[in-house]
C-alpha cells in the first residue's frame, strides 16, 4: 500500500483514492473444512432462523400472553409470583436460614457468591484445560449451582397455589344484560351518563360494578346523593326497588 | 445498478476495508453444524442475538401503544392485545421472547462454561458476557411491572423488599428505583418504564457491541 508522499485523496478528504478491490479471503489454506461466513455460512444460519422464527410465532399464536386485572394496591391478600427465571432467588428467601432477620445471606450473600463465582470463573479456572472432565471442581460446581436452580425452581412451581393464583388475578368480566328492566331505568335515571355504560365508572364517578352495600344502601344513595353524587333518582319506589336490586345482582 | 451505487459510495468513503473485517470472517469445520451436528451448541449465541432483535423490534411496536401512566397502562396493554389487530401477537412476541432469550442465553453459557472458552485470552469476553446475562435479568425484571396488573405490582413490591434488605445503601436503592420510600405508585411506573426502555437497551448495545468486537478480533475457541 502506498504510503506518505505522493499518495492521492478523494477531494481534500482523508479517504486514500486508489480503490481496493472487493475480493473474498481464500480459506482453502485453512485447516478442515472451513467455510467463509458471508455469505456461505450466513445463508444456512437464515435457514436456521426462519425455522426458529416459524416455531417461535407458532408459541405467540398458541398462547395468548397473560394478563392480570389491573393493579389494586388495596389488596393485601394478593400472593405474589415473580417471572418464573427468578423463582429459584424467591424461593431461597422462603427457608429459615435465609429471611427473616437472615435476609441478607438469602438476598444478597448466597446469590452473590454464586453470579460472583460465575462472573470470575475464568481467574478461578486458571488451568490450561478445557476439557470438563480434566477440570473436575468446575465442572462439579457448575453442575451443583445448575442442580441447586432447578431444584429451587422446582420446589417453588410445586408450593404455589395455582388454582388460587389464577383466580386472584382474573379479569372480572361482568355481563350486563342491557335489555332488562333496572338497566333501562338506570338509563333512564342517568346513572349511566357518570357511571358510563358498562357502570364501570369514568372520570366523575366510581364504578358500581365493584360495591360491598345492601339494595337499601344503593336505593338511598340512588334518592338521596352521597358526597360529590347528587340526588339523581327521580321515579317511583318501585323502580327504585328494582335499580338497587340490579346493582345488588351486579356485584354477586 | 446496486454495484454502481457500492462504488459510489465506496469512492467517498472506502468502505471496502470496513465491509471486509465485519462480513469477511472463517467459519472453522468444528462450529459448523453442516458437517458436525453436535455443533448444533454454537448456535445458542447466535440465537440469543436473534431473539434480541425480536425483542427490540417487538418492543419499539409496544410503545406506539403502552402509556406509562398508572391510569392508562393497565388499559392500553388490554386495549393492544384485545382490539389492536396483531396486538396479540405482537404483544406475545415480545412475552414469550423475554423467557426465550434467558433459555438460550442461559444455555449459550453452559456451552462456554464446559468448553473452557472463556480460558484464557478470553477472559475479557467472559466477564462482559456475564455483565450481559445480568442486564438481560433486569429488563426482565422492569418489563415484568409495566402491563400494571395485579402480578406486576405485587411482584415488583417484593424486589423493592429485597433490594431495601441490602446494608447501609438498600433504602437508597429502593427509593432510587421506585421514587418513594414507601409508595410504589405513578414514580415506579415511569422509572421502571425509562430504565426498561431507555437505561438498560443502552447498557445492553454497548455490552453487546463489546461482546461481538472481541469474539471478532480473536475468534472463536478452538476444538476442544
Amino acid at each position: 500500500m502506498h504510503r506518505g508522499k505522493g499518495m492521492k485523496f478523494v477531494g481534500d478528504s482523508r479517504v486514500p483514492a486508489e480503490r481496493k478491490p472487493n475480493i473474498p479471503k481464500d480459506y482453502s489454506e485453512y485447516p478442515g473444512k472451513t467455510e467463509a461466513f458471508w455469505p456461505n455460512y450466513l445463508l444456512k444460519e437464515w435457514m436456521v432462523g426462519a425455522v426458529f422464527l416459524i416455531g417461535f410465532l407458532s408459541l405467540t399464536i398458541a398462547h395468548q400472553p397473560p394478563l392480570e386485572r389491573i393493579a389494586d394496591p388495596t389488596d393485601t391478600a394478593y400472593i405474589p409470583l415473580p417471572d418464573w427465571y427468578f423463582l429459584f432467588l424467591y424461593q431461597l428467601l422462603k427457608y429459615s436460614y435465609a429471611s427473616g432477620p437472615y435476609t441478607v445471606i438469602g438476598a444478597l450473600v448466597i446469590p452473590g457468591l454464586a453470579f460472583g463465582a460465575l462472573m470470575l470463573a475464568p481467574f478461578i479456572d486458571r488451568g490450561p484445560e478445557r476439557k470438563p472432565s480434566k477440570r473436575p471442581l468446575a465442572t462439579a460446581f457448575m453442575l451443583l449451582s445448575i442442580a441447586s436452580v432447578f431444584y429451587l425452581t422446582w420446589e417453588s412451581v410445586a408450593h404455589h397455589d395455582w388454582e388460587a393464583a389464577k383466580k386472584q388475578g382474573a379479569i372480572v368480566d361482568v355481563e350486563i344484560d342491557k335489555n332488562s328492566d333496572g338497566y333501562k331505568i338506570a338509563q333512564a335515571q342517568t346513572c349511566t351518563s357518570c357511571h358510563g355504560g358498562e357502570l364501570a365508572g369514568g372520570a366523575a364517578a366510581p364504578s358500581l360494578l365493584e360495591l360491598d352495600l345492601t339494595a337499601e344502601e344503593i336505593a338511598d344513595i340512588a334518592k338521596n346523593g352521597k358526597g360529590s353524587m347528587p340526588a339523581v333518582f327521580k321515579g317511583t319506589d318501585e323502580e327504585l326497588q328494582t335499580l338497587a336490586e340490579f346493582i345488588v345482582e351486579l356485584n354477586e | 445498478m446496486l454495484n454502481k451505487i457500492y462504488d459510489w459510495v465506496d469512492e467517498r468513503l472506502d468502505i471496502t476495508p470496513l465491509w471486509r473485517d465485519i462480513a469477511d470472517h472463517e467459519v472453522p469445520e468444528h462450529v459448523n453444524p453442516a458437517h458436525h451436528f453436535s455443533a448444533f451448541v454454537y448456535c445458542f449465541g447466535g440465537l440469543t442475538f436473534f431473539i434480541t432483535v425480536i425483542q427490540i423490534l417487538s418492543g419499539m411496536f409496544l410503545t406506539m401503544y403502552y402509556v406509562p401512566d398508572i391510569k392508562n397502562a393497565w388499559e392500553s396493554v388490554y386495549y393492544l392485545q384485545n382490539q389492536v389487530a396483531f396486538g396479540q401477537i405482537v404483544r406475545g412476541m415480545h412475552h414469550w421472547g423475554a423467557s426465550l432469550v434467558i433459555v438460550m442465553m442461559f444455555l449459550h453459557t453452559l456451552r462456554v462454561f464446559f468448553q473452557g472458552a472463556y480460558k484464557k485470552p478470553r477472559e475479557l469476553n467472559w466477564i462482559v458476557g456475564v455483565l450481559i446475562f445480568f442486564v438481560m435479568l433486569a429488563l426482565g425484571l422492569t418489563g415484568y411491572l409495566l402491563p400494571w396488573d395485579m402480578k406486576a405490582l405485587f411482584a415488583t413490591k417484593v424486589t423493592l423488599q429485597i433490594a431495601e434488605a441490602v446494608p447501609l445503601i438498600g433504602p437508597y436503592i429502593k427509593v432510587l428505583l421506585s421514587g418513594h420510600s414507601t409508595i410504589v405508585g405513578a414514580q415506579t411506573l415511569t422509572r421502571f418504564f425509562a430504565i426498561h426502555v431507555f437505561f438498560l437497551p443502552a447498557a445492553l448495545l454497548g455490552l453487546m457491541g463489546a461482546h461481538f468486537l472481541m469474539i471478532r478480533k480473536q475468534g472463536i475457541s478452538g476444538p476442544l
